[in-house]
């Protein structure tokens, strides 16, 4: 049945019918008769923040702990234009996300109108689809339709921009049958292709060094294509690597996980994906942070890719058997193969595999010297965890980029999905603060901590104020270096110690900056009395900005410098690489 | 300026380019609908890709679909990759590629203005009934041609036209369509 009524109002019904409780979002001249009527109902819960790419990346952190749709509201013009780094981020993480932007009226589109920017233009290659509604008829079908693209296939951001007329117009709400939704050229691909899930599975059978190698498209597929992973793993007995944005789809307290890989990742990943027979990618797509030197990739392998995404096979690696589908299905497939094939683990056929592994495992390759004089930043997320593990809470972890970020991703230990946000893709510094909140917002009594750093946490710092506003608890965890480490790592390495502009000559007193938001200020920069702050942080109900000084100059490692394949790989001082250096001789710098 | 300053590695590694570069036709049949053309486009400047020649015209009135025709040099490579990354945008339906399905028919019509007189334009209108070009405008001094061909066709036509006379050409860019009884 139809009913009458304002675009405006049909934005909200649309929302609401999609079951939308939380929307993140900023009002301007625009987007008022949308706010008018997100004012005269309750359905959906409007969280106003300071600014719109905040709103961007609590949506996301929304949708990532949550696994439903972020949903974003903003105005036209600067409202849009500041959205649009959150848009990327959501696009290269494949983060399902629905933003509503205001537009200036029709008759003034092209006129250059106060607040008029070509929203459509702009975010054209920054959304996986985005609409300019010109007709109040089509914006039912436009706002259902918005949702199916954002959250089917791989997910993804989906802009639609409303002018402020279409907003005012009277016109017919009804909720579309999706078979009737116009594009009928969408139609992802879910279910593996038979042929090439029995192929995958006959290669798995002959393996001898083996390796899953797991990222973000597991836990994009729900947490039941994480249970299938895990039992996947138990039936075949093979280890378990996975990429930044998988971290949390197998647990990483299983004897088989192998910690993360790629630039940062443990030696034993890196070099078990370097020296394996048979490679298993789930859901990962062989990103740049990942292959190191292409030519140089995993060179001896056969190598099994299962993506929801076509054009994500052969675009970087060439592989042996492409199998296109969603995660979930296809894992819950070959694990039904393979069990139809065989009842027996490889136990016995990969020993020799997992005792090379345990060698590299040896080198403790994520080893540090600690102090007592000085905070090291492994240290404090070691305490961390540990404290977290005592809480009797959930807890979600969000980070910012950089160095702090790569040590959580090392030392945090995650055993679900969807528990662990950090941006990936893009690198966006300043993801952290508001992805906390928009976790929060979802999940208001779990332990939600941002791990951030001095110089990332600055850049969206103003959203604090949308946690006090909300009474949104979440814990900023700075690990403050009074440098962007990440850069300055990389002039250490790579530019001759020539330290341009990565450190912090002006920082401001944090425990003062919290204070003036109406949160909670900590500061610590004694090892001896780590434990005692963040028992003092995590007791506190409020947002918390806990200041912990740490190691000015602490390089991230280990470490593949771009340009080197995986097996040379810089290795931290206290590395045990004793029993590694005779064989074959493998260089090691 | 600062040579021995040099990076010693950098934070991507960038791979050379080993396939050979080849010229495809490609067939895109899209819904028609605003901004699509911008989207087609779009993809390939954000990706680097190279358009030699692009056409598009409504072909579907009823069903709103057009059919874009798009020439691209690219490897071997970047080809697969141009036909996936289409695909992937939700208005496009399917992608073929003419060049690698085998057999296919490819038209390009040009107007082509030619002034002179004399000598000149009793040359200019032999050549051009050789081309089987149409007359559509005549002047005493001018005249312009409709030329329909390949493209290698027309282009020779034009070389010819250039020291007769030659004012200004306009061409369509390629059309094609496969051989046989299967459509799209």
């Amino acid at each position: 049945m139809a009913e009458r009524m304002t675009g405006a109002e049909m934005v909200i019904q649309a929302l609401a019918d999609q079951g939308v409780e939380h929307i993140f979002g900023y009002p301007g001249g625009a987007a008022l008769p949308i706010y008018d009527a997100l004012f005269q109902q309750d359905a959906v819960q409007h969280i106003l923040v300071r600014h719109e790419q905040g709103a961007t990346h609590m949506a996301e952190g929304y949708a990532r702990s949550t696994g439903k749709p972020g949903v974003v509201l903003v105005t036209s013009g600067p409202g849009a234009t500041n959205a649009v780094t959150g848009l990327t981020d959501a696009l290269m993480d494949s983060i399902p996300m629905v933003c509503i932007t205001a537009q200036v009226p029709t008759t003034l589109i092209g006129t250059d109108g106060f607040q008029e920017c070509d929203t459509v233009g702009i975010t054209r290659s920054c959304t996986k689809y985005n609409y300019l509604v010109k007709r109040v008829e089509d914006l039912p079908r436009i706002m259902h339709e918005a949702f199916l693209i954002a959250t089917t296939g791989r997910p993804g951001p989906v802009v639609v921009d409303i002018p402020k007329d279409i907003q005012f117009a009277l016109g017919d709400y009804y909720k579309p049958d999706l078979e009737t939704l116009r594009h009928q050229s969408y139609r992802p691909q879910v279910d593996g292709d038979a042929a090439a899930i029995e192929a995958a599975v006959d290669l798995m059978l002959k393996a001898e060094r083996p390796i899953f190698y797991t990222g973000g498209g597991v836990i994009n597929a729900g947490p039941q294509a994480s249970e299938h992973l895990r039992e996947l793993a138990e039936l075949t007995g093979f280890p378990v690597t996975s990429t930044l944005m998988g971290l949390g789809a197998f647990p990483a307290s299983n004897p088989q996980w192998m910690g993360m890989l790629g630039m940062h990742g443990t030696y034993e990943a890196n070099l078990a994906m370097h020296d394996c027979d048979v490679m298993i990618n789930i859901g990962a797509r062989f990103d740049d942070r990942i292959t190191g030197r292409v030519d140089a990739f995993s060179p001896n392998s056969r190598k099994i890719h299962v993506d929801i995404d076509p054009s994500s096979i052969n675009k970087v690696v060439h592989v042996d058997v492409p199998v296109i589908g969603d995660c979930e299905r296809v894992l819950a497939e070959m694990v039904r193969v393979w069990r139809s094939k065989t009842n027996q683990p490889r136990t016995e056929a990969i020993a020799p595999w997992w005792k090379q592994i345990d060698k590299w495992r040896a080198v403790d390759s994520l080893g540090y010297k600690n102090s007592e004089t000085v905070i090291k930043p492994q240290y404090a997320i070691e305490r961390l965890y540990q404290a977290t593990q005592k809480q009797g809470k959930e807890v979600f972890i969000t980070t910012e980029v950089g160095q702090h970020q790569m040590w959580a991703a090392q030392h945090f230990h995650f055993d679900k999905p969807n528990h662990w946000m950090t941006s990936g893709g893009l690198g966006t510094m300043g993801y952290g603060l508001p992805a906390a909140v928009g976790v929060q917002v979802a999940h208001p009594e779990a332990l939600v901590i941002d791990i951030a750093g001095e110089a990332s946490v600055q850049m969206t710092m103003q959203e604090l104020s949308t946690a006090v506003q909300y009474r949104l608890p979440v814990k900023i965890f700075i690990l403050n270096n009074e440098r962007m480490g990440m850069v300055r790592q990389w002039q250490d390495l790579l530019h001759g110690s020539r330290y341009a502009h990565s450190y912090s000559e002006s920082l401001p007193d944090f425990v003062k900056l919290a204070e003036a938001y109406g949160g909670k200020g900590i500061r610590c920069e004694n090892p001896a009395e780590l434990d005692a702050a963040i028992a003092e942080m995590l007791d506190y109900d409020g947002p918390v900005l806990f200041d912990v000084i740490v190691e000015k100059d602490e390089n991230c490692l280990p470490m593949i410098p771009s340009g080197k394949p995986h097996n040379e790989i810089i290795l931290p001082d206290t590395a045990n690489i004793g029993d590694i250096i005779d064989e074959k001789g493998r260089a090691l710098v | 300026m600062n040579a021995h300053l040099q990076p010693t590695g950098s934070a991507y590694f960038i791979t050379k380019e080993t396939q050979e570069i080849e010229r495809h036709t490609l067939s895109v049949l899209v819904d028609n609908e605003p901004g699509i053309l911008a989207r087609v486009v779009g993809l390939f400047s954000a990706r680097g890709y190279n358009i030699e020649s692009l056409t598009v015209s409504e072909t579907e009135h009823g069903r709103r679909l057009s059919r874009i025709t798009v020439v691209v040099t690219a490897t071997p490579r970047t080809l697969v990759q141009i036909k996936l990354q289409l695909e992937r945008l939700v208005p496009v339906h399917k992608v073929h590629d003419l060049t690698s399905e085998g057999a296919s028919l490819e038209r390009e019509l040009a107007l082509i203005k030619v002034a002179g007189s004399g000598d000149h334009r009793a040359e200019t209108l032999r050549l051009a009934d050789a081309f089987r070009a149409q007359i559509v405008d005549a002047t005493v001094e001018s005249f312009v041609f409709e030329v329909t061909g390949k493209p290698s066709k027309i282009d020779s036509f034009i070389t010819l036209m250039t020291p007769l006379g030659l004012v200004e050409v306009v061409r369509t860019g390629l059309a094609a369509i496969s051989r046989g009884p299967q459509g799209m």
